[in-house]
């Protein structure tokens, strides 16, 4: 065992970090499923609306993004 | 990151397949020490590096595809050819729909862009090659790139109507100020997430494959080895399954969103 304290705070903070793109990947699961329960419904109208869905997805995961942006600065940067 | 610090862990580091180097020579050890001032055998700016080699490769293969597949220009087109048609009418119509008429103008951009893109992450995946998009450097400059265009285009076309785009005039009065921090936030923080969504999602993956890849020999070494030596074998495979539908979708990713941001640019009213 070796490292300071400031070190594990870089790591135990890039883990937590982790975290928030896994919840990304909740926002990104609950933007296909909608879209998905949106389309059997209608299944004509989902061809047209599936661009929509990624614009959609690639914002929800923008924030995830973000806290992999934090989590990378934590190992790399600080 | 050389293997020889790592000897009891993995096999090998998930991370070293990032590595840039040289490609017509070796750094000597002792010559690339930043800490001690020593920078002579470093990398330069001009050297041709790994990366390099595979962006020329993607290039060339986007004009074998697209240049000399489509020379015949028959009617009934050949396979190569109609792999092309159907790339660019692909991107044709996602660049109509989503950017409009008058979006049409850039497509010979988002095309490149798309094409480049899509090649480069499909010859990432083969083994032993060098992803090329996994590298925020490579990425941020294609992100910041489409940022500069989006924003020159913005304002020649509309002057300063382009800074509507932050005035949310649907909005309540006393909301609109708060609006336009977090309108002219999400603005600049666009080539961030842009590139990172790229970077981020073709580095995650082939790590994940070297993990699994570093488990496998397991079986020479240990007696766990019987358990692990086929799961890991098959989670690979199931992996690159991923990574080849993930290669295409951020391809498509990346290209949509830079329609999204020229429609902005073209039509900044909400």
């Amino acid at each position: 065992m070796e490292g300071d304290i400031a070190q594990m705070g870089q790591f135990i903070g890039a883990g937590l970090a982790a975290i928030g793109s896994g919840t990304a990947a909740v926002g990104v699961g609950n933007v296909a499923g909608n879209f998905l329960s949106g389309a059997l419904r209608n299944p004509s109208a989902a061809a047209s609306q599936t661009a929509t869905m990624f614009i959609g997805i690639a914002f929800a995961e923008a924030l995830g993004i973000f806290a992999f942006l934090v989590a990378l600065l934590l190992m790399f940067a600080v | 990151m050389a293997t020889e610090e790592h000897s009891e862990g993995l096999a090998f580091h998930p991370m070293d397949q990032f590595k840039i180097h040289p490609l017509f020579r070796e750094i000597e050890p002792g010559t690339c020490v930043p800490d001690q001032g020593i920078t002579d055998g470093c990398l330069k700016w001009y050297e041709v590096t790994n990366a390099t080699l595979w962006m020329g490769l993607s290039i060339l293969a986007i004009i074998l595809v697209f240049v000399i597949g489509t020379r015949g220009r028959s009617i009934i087109p050949s396979r190569i050819q109609s792999i092309a048609e159907l790339a660019y009418n692909f991107v044709h119509k996602m660049v109509e729909d989503v950017a409009g008429h008058e979006g049409v103008k850039f497509f010979p951009y988002i095309f490149s862009l798309f094409c480049f893109i899509v090649f480069a992450n499909f010859l990432g995946l083969l083994p032993k090659s060098f992803a090329t998009t996994s590298h925020i450097a490579v990425t941020a400059v294609l992100a910041v790139a489409v940022f500069l265009t989006v924003t020159i285009v913005g304002f020649v076309k509309n002057g300063t109507h382009f800074l509507g785009l932050f005035w949310v005039t649907s909005a309540p009065l006393p909301l609109r100020p708060v609006l336009a921090v977090i309108e002219l936030i999400s603005y600049f923080v666009r080539p961030v997430s842009h590139s990172i969504r790229l970077a981020g999602n073709v580095m995650a993956g082939h790590a994940v494959i070297k993990v699994f890849a570093a488990f496998a020999p397991l079986i020479l070494i240990s007696g766990m080895g019987f358990l692990v030596t086929p799961l890991s074998i098959l989670a690979i495979t199931a992996m690159y399954g991923l990574e080849v539908l993930v290669a295409f979708i951020q391809a498509y990713v990346f290209t949509i969103l830079t329609c999204v941001y020229l429609k902005d640019a073209l039509h900044p009213g909400h």
